[in-house]
């Protein structure tokens, strides 16, 4: 008796046997440990795609929705001066009703206010008046604070970095909790991103701005890409806040909007280190930043908005010659601190998957840090599977604080200690008491099963182009395919960068003589009835639309607005849809006749669009 | 009755069959190799880092030792060490590590049977200690990482044992789909 792998050795000793055994189980266990991480692995990657994938189609969709806004927001008539919006934001109107036990805040804030704010919000919501009180006087400070903060280690001061945080309350805990909250002693720096998909993006920016108005010299917040109000229309925070203040949710949000533009751009820590929430490109110029109005920065300095606006106004007026070049620079620097990330080989190109900002190479890096006599980058933007990762020689620190970002257990968050020595020292934790009843396999398998559930959805939002594709393949219309032209057909179908053949035990249950029947696979998928197919594609750009035209936000839009939609979409898909069809269109669209189109009968609207356009042999793709 | 050419023709054809079989077969392995590899392609440039090759590896069903993957490594490793391995060097070394199909397999008895021989005391249990003892000291030894997710999977959370034959099983059985 012994392990039947290696030769039987003529020993026989305890000893000899108890070794052999050994290696056995290693080698055993090592192969198993292999085959969960690559699971991890692929699972981590459509994670990554679907999320750039999504990030991409909307972005497509930016200008046209900002230009909707424009369109449908009350500031058409919009005031200019400053003083004339802190009345429009006037919360003193406001009545705090006595059953309220939330925290009653006096300006200005101290130290247990901003304490206890924290503890507040483990299972209560801040009243919108002190919402509007705080969010105002945060307005106040933030315009006179620099483009650049400057900050500095000395009396040995220990700063703090977070990364992303994305609404994730628990993780903001979870730093607080480890490293203590904010105050003279502890200087913190913020790298953007703080709203979007997490459910307590509100929640997370008051406690940040509480501690900014309590500790101005030692709270420091960048602004991130997701401190856009468009994104936030796409991503969830608009949402929240609109259902979590129904009231005032509308004046909380364009209060937003102002401090968002107005938040700084990067930090520096004593003139050395860089924070910074994206990246930087081969043209990133800090003087050109420290100089810029970010305010006024915005898209619409941006040259696709204005050809965009000039083709749709009937009257069009030569635009004036503010929209310079230098409007366009300055956009470009921004988009590219807030946008880039970073990437292996030399070089400096577009960012054409995330539609701004690039991808930056080490000699840009080298360069970009002796131009500026800074010795390293911290950024965040990119989830990291550790919370953290270097790159560019380690001149680059990618630092995300957002555990459990894809699913739980798909991630460790992360934030970072630098001292006057300037050498970072990490703190990692995962946010959630799930994950710790689960071994390594169970969390593996977990994460994977929302993966496949979040992948398969896609599949069969993609049924009619997959037929297609099947039925192409097969022309003698046996119903069978085999798996290396079902492999080709995904990948030319979904345009996601994914290895399908690792993946198709997974998403393929069975197969005969190494052929599958495709119309049973996609009966197999498991999905809702409920769930249309061209409707879900295009569900949240539609609810976003609903959301932007429905001004006062009572769930209903006038029959008015929903003709001057369709004539916006005609005109910037370039589609010829006349006047006729658009009236008849949206008389159709009132299903329930109460004179009014409501968020059910809109989506209806664009599925028999949506349709006829496929009958017509054209997709339904935004250019 | 089978004459000589009868035979002749039966191995002719066999022969025949055996090559195209083959042929399916190594294009079927060098996709298989291909996509494994891709994994772990992080930059999309045909390149891995050196320290993945073991997963990839254990990834297409093979159960080399540490040793024999340094070995391997060795092999695949440029004149002047990069820390990254090239997809050209990867793919004819890999392909014959299947088609010879080096590195077969751990049975679920053999494995079982390990795990018997440590249980000297034919206890039917291993305490961690024992298991930790043998697995982070003899053979070719676990990292403190390792063993502790091992453990977090192996051990019964009630009895604080590992009751190695369910867990044999157990972890076997995960792997058929």
């Amino acid at each position: 008796m012994g392990c039947g792998v290696t030769k039987t050795s003529e020993f026989n000793r305890k000893f000899d046997k108890a070794m052999k055994a050994a290696v056995l189980i290693q080698r055993w266990y090592r192969q198993y440990a292999a085959r969960m991480e690559v699971r991890r692995r692929y699972t981590w990657n459509i994670f990554q795609s679907m999320e750039y994938a999504d990030l991409q189609d909307q972005i497509k969709l930016y200008n046209f929705l900002g230009y909707l806004m424009d369109n449908f927001t009350p500031s058409k008539n919009e005031v200019c001066r400053d003083a004339e919006w802190e009345r429009y934001f006037s919360y003193n109107n406001i009545t705090v009703p006595d059953i309220y036990s939330g925290p009653r805040l006096t300006f200005p804030l101290d130290m247990d206010q901003a304490a206890h704010l924290v503890e507040a919000f483990k299972n209560k919501q801040l009243h919108s008046r002190y919402v509007l009180q705080l969010l105002l006087e945060t307005w106040k400070l933030l315009r006179v604070l620099p483009n650049i903060n400057r900050v500095s280690t000395c009396h040995s001061k220990e700063i703090t970095i977070c990364g992303d945080l994305h609404g994730q309350l628990e993780d903001l805990l979870l730093i607080f909790y480890k490293n203590g909250m904010p105050s003279l002693e502890k200087p913190y720096v913020f790298n953007g991103d703080y709203v979007d998909r997490g459910k307590d993006s509100i929640e997370i920016l008051l406690i940040l701005f509480a501690f900014l108005l309590v500790f101005p010299g030692d709270v420091y917040l960048n602004r991130g890409n997701h401190e856009d109000h468009i994104i936030n229309l796409r991503y969830g925070f608009t949402k929240e806040v609109l259902n979590k203040y129904k009231l005032h949710g509308k004046r909380i949000l364009k209060l937003l909007q102002k401090i968002f533009s107005w938040l700084p751009l990067v930090t520096v820590i004593d003139q050395r280190v860089l924070i910074v929430h994206g990246g930087i490109s081969d043209t990133t110029d800090l003087a050109l930043i420290a100089r810029v109005d970010r305010h006024r920065v915005s898209r619409t300095n941006g040259k696709s908005h204005r050809i965009l606006s000039s083709a749709l106004s009937s009257d069009s007026e030569p635009e004036s010659s503010e929209f310079t070049d230098t409007g366009n620079d300055e956009w470009k620097q921004i988009l590219d601190l807030l946008w880039s990330d970073p990437m292996s080989h030399d070089g400096c190109i577009p960012n054409e998957v995330r539609g701004g900002g690039c991808y930056w190479g080490p000699d840009v890096t080298e360069g970009f840090l002796n131009r500026h006599n800074l010795q390293l980058i911290i950024r965040s933007h990119e989830c990291k599977q550790d919370g953290y990762e270097f790159c560019h020689n380690r001149k680059v620190l990618t630092l995300f604080s957002a555990s459990n970002y894809y699913e739980v257990g798909s991630n460790r968050g992360a934030f970072v200690r630098l001292g006057p020595d300037l050498v970072p020292y990490f703190v990692q934790y995962q946010a959630t008491s799930m994950t710790r009843g689960l071994s390594f396999p169970q969390n593996v398998k977990r994460t994977e099963h929302t993966a496949l559930k979040v992948l398969r959805e896609q599949l069969f939002v993609h049924k009619s182009d997959l037929l297609s594709a099947f039925q192409e393949i097969d022309k003698e219309n046996t119903g069978l395919i085999c798996l290396n032209d079902w492999a080709s057909a995904i990948e030319r179908v979904l345009h996601l960068d994914l290895p399908w053949r690792v993946l198709h035990p997974q998403l393929v249950s069975s197969t005969t003589d190494g052929k599958l029947d495709y119309h049973g696979w996609f009966r197999d998928l498991h999905i809702e009835q409920t769930m249309l197919e061209t409707l879900y594609r295009h569900r949240s750009t539609l609810e976003t639309i609903f959301r932007i035209v429905d001004t006062d936000n009572s769930g209903l839009i006038t029959f008015e607005d929903f003709r001057q939609t369709l004539k916006l979409l005609s005109a910037y898909l370039k589609m010829e849809i006349s006047d006729e069809v658009i009236n008849e269109l949206v008389i159709s669209t009132d299903t329930n006749n109460d004179g009014s189109i409501d968020i059910d009968e809109f989506m209806e609207a664009f599925r028999l669009v949506d349709k006829s356009r496929l009958e017509r042999g054209k997709s339904l793709e935004y250019t | 009755e089978v004459t000589e050419t009868s035979k002749k023709s039966i191995v002719t054809f066999s022969e025949i069959h055996h090559f195209l079989l083959s042929d399916t077969i190594i294009t079927e392995t060098q996709k298989r190799i291909s996509n494994a590899f891709d994994v772990f392609d992080h930059e999309s440039n045909k390149t891995v880092d050196v320290r993945e090759i073991g997963t990839i590896i254990r990834s297409l069903g093979c159960f080399p030792s540490e040793a024999d993957l340094h070995d391997i490594i060795a092999e695949l490793e440029e004149e002047e060490p990069t820390g990254f391995v090239r997809y050209e060097k990867f793919l004819p070394t890999m392909t014959k590590i299947l088609l010879e199909r080096k590195f077969r397999p751990i049975t679920e008895d053999l494995l079982l049977q390990a795990f018997e021989v440590l249980d000297q005391q034919k206890k039917g249990h291993l305490e961690p200690e024992e298991l930790t003892k043998y697995l982070t000291q003899e053979g070719e030894p676990f990292t403190q990482e390792e063993m502790d997710e091992m453990l977090s999977a192996a051990v019964d959370p009630d009895k604080n044992v590992i009751l190695y034959k369910d867990f044999v099983s157990m972890m076997t059985f995960d792997d058929t789909r």
